[in-house]
């Protein structure tokens, strides 16, 4: 079998480099139109004609070769390091068809490392609207190269683009600008010092900051001795050498390019008088967050309501069709229930990220880092943090990943730690049940009340989000430039099949990543519930006929007395019972300790646990919604899941750091485990004094 | 007094004279803060901070903290 051909796909943030990806691979990795989208390196194999394969890398986007944030730079790395298995042996530059002559300056900085060079001019769909006309064989002759003009919305050009990466030995590796014209003397002294490394990649290394990177730079380690230019001089011959570069770009797009303004339209700027009004914009905002919440609330009750009844059918169903016995207990009482915690809350899952995906798509998302930056600013936090912020609330893990094209440590560092208090889909399980059995229905102003607390519940974590990263910006003592430019893109009607696309795979990974985890704990705590030790449990049924026996009790009371003694005496009832003198005073009884604990590694597994903990033993067909409510406060009476405790178990909710994942994503993102470790103590105790004080005032 | 581009108002045009500042991020001038290119105002957040720029058809946002430092001409309004 011929080797594989390693092409990687790099450009600017935001010009189709991941469509081109997902079109060339058949894979669906994330699209949006926002740029940084992309924050580190995806793979994919692309089947060529005549039996070729090509392994295809997606990469972030940027603007140029000097990196100045964390996602930029893993192009960097990838470039300067021809051993990593991924140096590409031919790199295929994505650029955006109406901002062409930005994308041509990270080409031309490629073209220089005489890496062979594809350039895919996307998105030519736009071209007839926006009035542009390009001579592509005086441009592939002017940049030395090859272009595929392709549209990965309309699925041209890109056999083209497959025929000339089969051809990729044919491509030229002449550079198109000669960098070291900036300062022939400086530069020639480098040749002098290095005569077998390539001028241009010695120069990458020495202006790179170093800030973020651990690679292996051994072969150009004695360059150190060439630093000895200040900063500010480095600095001025990197604007020299842009300027050089555009200077080629101009005088070459004269030729090959031309803009009919007149026929050119543009809806931006009337969107954004309004969208990014002073007044107007922030009210459509706050309209917008207002609306979802409310969507997700009424859409998703009736699918809700159908699960629930559907599971509870199949638990009764599995147990009266199959032999009596361990086994059939097991799927019936812990396995079905725990999975119908899970299944049951798909329907919200999928409105949020609907939504979500739908913002991305539109380029909305900028305008709301345009609109927030300076409040953010405020609070230790940029304007891009509220990307992270929004994306939080279907799930932390990808959010933290998305600081990474915060360009200020400090700033990231902040985002970082303050992201997991957003609302994420996981709490939501937990807020719905709870919100449907403590807060009664009805209306205000056309709004219903549930939906309303909901809504408050989310602006409770942000509100904890930023207030908490205004007294981190005051503690961390932590030095670093801050800067802040954010591309604006064009408004784009999101692409339905992106949009589908990004729901279902979304919620796959929702339901099968929280299913793994909940098929294993409700199996383990189905053997808990159902096994215990000593007299007490293996005896129940003589203990409590005994106990009872005055009583004129029928048999099936009888029975659920028998039961419900054997799960207080199980080997999770035992250690039910042993932390409940920590819980009691926040209003839970042991079984919610033990869900609480159990969703210490995942917030969504609570509600499965309590449903399989109450349906161990339990012969009737019924909904865990019922079952709950049926619960009993053994020491106070009255129903378990009452207003105080309910409002306790939302507030605890609402800020325990409650998710293995995210801690294991902040030590990976920080290099540390100071990090998540104080992320676990600092919210974990805060959300225990809250639910405490809630439950105490509230009784 | 120098104008900069903290000074632009909506509906002015202006074209970029001078963008050595140490403070301006190389990242600015990659996406084609340089002299000579047409620069325009479309928005500004409240307090004029941030500004939403178009620079010869590239649209962006900056910090008034780096306007101040980018030197202009401002050619009509
Ligand atoms: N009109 C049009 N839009 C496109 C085309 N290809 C991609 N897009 C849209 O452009 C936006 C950006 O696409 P992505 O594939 O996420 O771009 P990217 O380069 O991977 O972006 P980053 O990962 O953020 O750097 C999305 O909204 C796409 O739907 C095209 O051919 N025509
Ligand atoms: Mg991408």
């Amino acid at each position: 079998m011929a080797k594989q051909i390693n092409v990687a796909l790099i450009g600017n943030p935001n010009t189709g480099k991941t469509s081109v990806f997902n079109a060339l691979t058949g894979l669906n990795q994330k699209v949006g139109n926002y740029p940084g989208i992309t924050v580190e390196k995806k793979e994919g194999v692309c089947k060529l004609p005549r039996g070729v394969k090509a392994h295809i890398i997606d990469l972030p986007g940027t603007y140029s070769l000097n990196a100045s944030s964390l996602d930029e730079n893993v192009v960097i790395e990838l470039l300067l390091n021809k051993n990593d298995k991924d140096f590409p042996d031919v790199a295929v530059v994505v650029s955006d068809v109406e901002n062409l002559k930005r994308n041509l300056l990270l080409f031309t900085q490629i073209k220089d490392l005489e890496i062979p060079t594809i350039l895919a001019i996307n998105m030519s769909d736009r071209m007839k609207y926006k009035g542009i006309q390009l001579d592509i064989p005086l441009l592939e002759k002017e940049l030395q190269t090859k272009i595929a003009l392709i549209s990965t919305r309309k699925n041209k050009g890109i056999d083209e683009l497959k025929e000339l990466i089969i051809n990729y030995k044919e491509l030229s590796v002449k550079p198109c600008v000669n960098a070291s014209e900036i300062d022939p003397n400086y530069f020639d002294n480098l040749r002098k010092a290095f005569p077998n490394q390539l001028l241009y990649k010695l120069w990458l290394v020495i202006t790179q900051d170093v800030n973020f990177g651990k690679t292996d730079r051994n072969e150009v380690d004695a360059i150190n001795s060439f630093k000895t230019k200040s900063k500010a001089d480095l600095k001025r011959l990197q604007q020299k050498e842009t300027i050089k570069r555009y200077q080629f770009i101009n005088s070459t797009l004269k030729k090959g390019h031309t803009i009919d303004l007149k026929s050119a339209k543009d809806l931006r700027i009337q969107l954004d008088r309004i969208l990014t009004h002073k007044v107007w914009g922030y009210l459509i905002f706050f309209i917008i967050l207002l609306t979802i919440f409310q969507a997700i609330y009424v859409w998703s009750s009736v699918p809700m309501d159908l699960i629930d009844t559907a599971f509870a059918f199949l638990s009764e169903w599995t147990k009266n069709s199959l032999p009596q016995g361990a086994f059939t207990n097991l799927i019936a009482e812990g396995i079905i229930p725990g999975l119908g915690g899970i299944v049951i809350f798909i329907p919200q899952i999928a409105f949020l990220f609907l939504f979500i995906s739908v913002l991305e798509e539109s380029g909305y998302m900028s305008r709301v880092v345009f609109l927030m930056d300076r409040i953010m600013r405020r609070f230790g936090l940029s304007g891009k943090s509220v990307v992270p912020l929004i994306s939080g609330t279907a799930c932390a893990i990808p959010a933290i990943m998305a600081t990474r094209n915060i360009e200020s440590w400090k700033e990231r560092l902040i985002t970082i730690l303050v992201t997991p208090f957003t609302t994420c889909s996981a709490r939501l399980p937990v807020y719905l049940i709870i919100i449907s059995l403590v807060i009664p229905e009805g209306k205000f102003i056309g709004l219903d009340y549930q939906a309303l607390t909901l809504m408050l519940l989310y602006l409770i974590g942000f509100g904890t989000a930023i207030f908490s990263a205004w007294l981190l910006n005051k503690i961390l003592k932590i030095k670093s430039k801050t800067f802040f430019v954010v591309e604006m893109p064009n408004y784009k009607l999101p692409l339905f099949k992106n949009v589908v696309l990004t729901v279902i795979e979304k919620t796959k990974s929702f339901v099968f990543g929280a299913g793994k985890i909940i098929l294993a704990i409700s199996i383990v705590l189905w053997f808990l519930a159902s096994y215990g030790p000593g007299d007490d449990f293996n005896n129940a049924e003589s203990i409590v006929t005994t106990a009872y026996a005055s009583e004129n009790l029928s048999s099936e009371e009888l029975q659920q007395k028998i039961a419900s003694h054997k799960l207080e005496h199980s080997f999770i009832g035992i250690a039910g019972h042993a932390i409940e003198p920590a819980i009691r005073p926040l209003g839970y009884d042991w079984k919610i300790g033990i869900a609480i604990v159990s969703s210490f590694a995942a917030r969504e597994v609570f509600v499965g646990t309590l449903a399989t903990i109450y349906s161990v033993g339990n012969d009737e067909e019924e909904t865990i919604k019922n079952r709950m409510a049926g619960e009993v406060n053994p020491i106070l009476g009255g129903p378990l899941f009452n207003f105080a405790s309910g409002i306790s178990l939302l507030l605890f909710y609402a800020f325990a750091m409650q998710c293995m994942s995210t801690l294991a994503i902040v030590k990976r993102e920080t290099n540390s485990w100071k990090w998540p470790t104080l992320q676990l103590v600092i919210m974990s105790g805060f959300a225990y004094i809250v639910a405490l004080i809630a439950f105490q005032v509230l009784k | 007094m120098q104008v900069t581009l903290a000074d632009i108002k909506r509906g002015q045009q202006a074209i970029i004279t001078d963008v050595s500042s140490i403070h301006i991020p190389l990242k600015l001038l990659e996406m084609g803060c340089l002299p000579g290119n047409l620069v325009e105002l479309v928005q500004v957040a409240p307090f004029a901070d941030p500004m939403y720029l178009n620079i010869n058809g590239t649209h962006l946002a900056i910090r008034k903290e780096t306007a101040i430092h980018i030197l202009i001409d401002i050619t009509n309004g």
